[in-house]
């Protein structure tokens, strides 16, 4: 029943996104676009963009759209119950036992050498969705298979961002207005 | 008591619910938002406890956010407050993006938004490029040849695309569990 698939894939989203924000990015991917084909990776891309336009933590911004699409807000309700429900068991738990003993060093010890794993993960996404994004589908990689003006704004957010340390939402919408401004010059 | 605590619990879902409405750039900062409401303006929290207190909600797995509505929930009201803060937490996207999902559909067909979202895909893949070379680069700073080693590894094994990512996970959760234990018996 797509109740239960949806569940039980944000379940899996939820249980083994460690270190926030963009951690849960490789682990929705292998979910939705991999596993169960739910969104392509071009829906996939547009409901990060979403995602970092509006509040609210990408799992669960997912956990909705997903289950909205699939299969309307019952489904919603069913993806977002699955990812919320193993924090609220873990962390009362942990929480609990912190209040009883106040240590927390094996702990941070895991997620000390989780880390590299996930900063690895993470960047798996983003190849595959610029792959997506340089690539017309299906060539292989070639310099003549890569979209030119998508690649040319690619290096100018990346320049922004990292030196200028520009707001990453101003530099998605003005990756948008080039790509206008790029299709309508040719 | 009992009064006092329908006070907290209303309190709780308020703070929560505005947090999570208007706050844009992931659980770090809704995190530091609480703890200006709750330990410097309200006093509910001492300093060092909301310090460990964030410590569990970055620890645990799930969205940051959320975790932290949790520990705070949890802290201040027990079982019922960690529902109340996440009721608070999650409604505010869950309306959002339940609407924006709608008018998705709507306008995906439009040629000018095509364009738009087309270009603001190159835009996504800069902004994950920038996070992950920063967060790359402290892992590096660190000179841990097994944290340079895992992170090769797991990059090679998650975009070859043979192995589910969760293997990866919790083969590096093992390894933290190992490396913290020995670490114990060698300061013993």
């Amino acid at each position: 029943m797509i109740y239960i698939q949806l569940f039980l894939s944000f379940l899996q989203v939820g249980l083994f996104s460690f270190g926030g924000g963009y951690a849960a990015l490789p682990l929705i991917q292998s979910q939705i676009v991999d596993a169960h084909r739910w969104l392509d990776v071009k829906e996939f891309t547009d409901l990060i963009t979403l995602s970092q336009m509006t509040p609210g933590p990408i799992a669960i911004n997912s956990a909705t759209f997903v289950g909205i699409k699939v299969a309307g807000v019952p489904g919603a309700l069913a993806a977002t119950l699955g990812n919320i429900l193993p924090s609220c068991i873990i962390v009362t738990a942990i929480a609990k036992l912190y209040l009883k003993y106040r240590k927390l060093d094996l702990l941070q010890g895991v997620l000390k050498s989780l880390r590299p794993a996930v900063v690895a993960l993470i960047a798996s996404a983003g190849v595959s969705i610029l792959k997506n994004a340089f690539l017309e589908a299906g060539s292989v990689l070639s310099v003549t298979g890569i979209n030119i003006p998508l690649f040319v704004i690619f290096l100018i957010c990346l320049i922004l961002l990292c030196w200028k340390k520009w707001n990453p939402i101003i530099v998605m919408l003005l990756a948008g207005i080039l790509n206008v401004i790029f299709c309508y010059v040719k | 008591m009992k009064k006092k605590n329908s006070k907290i619990l209303r309190t709780l879902f308020l703070s929560t619910l505005y947090l999570s409405t208007f706050t844009f750039g992931g659980g770090y900062v809704i995190v530091s938002l609480m703890k200006k409401d709750f330990v410097d303006a309200r006093h509910w929290i001492d300093e060092e406890e909301m310090l460990d207190l964030v410590a569990i909600a970055q620890s645990a797995p799930g969205a940051i956010a959320v975790n932290g509505a949790i520990v705070v929930g949890y802290k201040l009201a027990g079982i019922l407050g960690a529902f109340v803060a996440i009721f608070g937490t999650v409604i505010p996207p869950f309306v959002i993006i339940s609407i924006l999902s709608v008018c998705y559909q709507a306008f995906r067909s439009n040629l000018l938004v095509a364009r738009m979202l087309e270009g603001m895909q190159a835009g996504v893949g800069a902004v994950i490029a920038s996070v992950t070379f920063g967060m790359g680069c402290s892992v590096i700073k660190e000179k841990d040849v097994i944290s340079v080693l895992v992170l090769i590894l797991s990059f090679l094994l998650a975009c070859s695309g043979e192995i589910n990512i969760v293997w990866i996970i919790l083969g590096c959760g093992i390894l933290g569990v190992i490396r913290t234990m020995l670490e114990r018996k060698v300061r013993k």
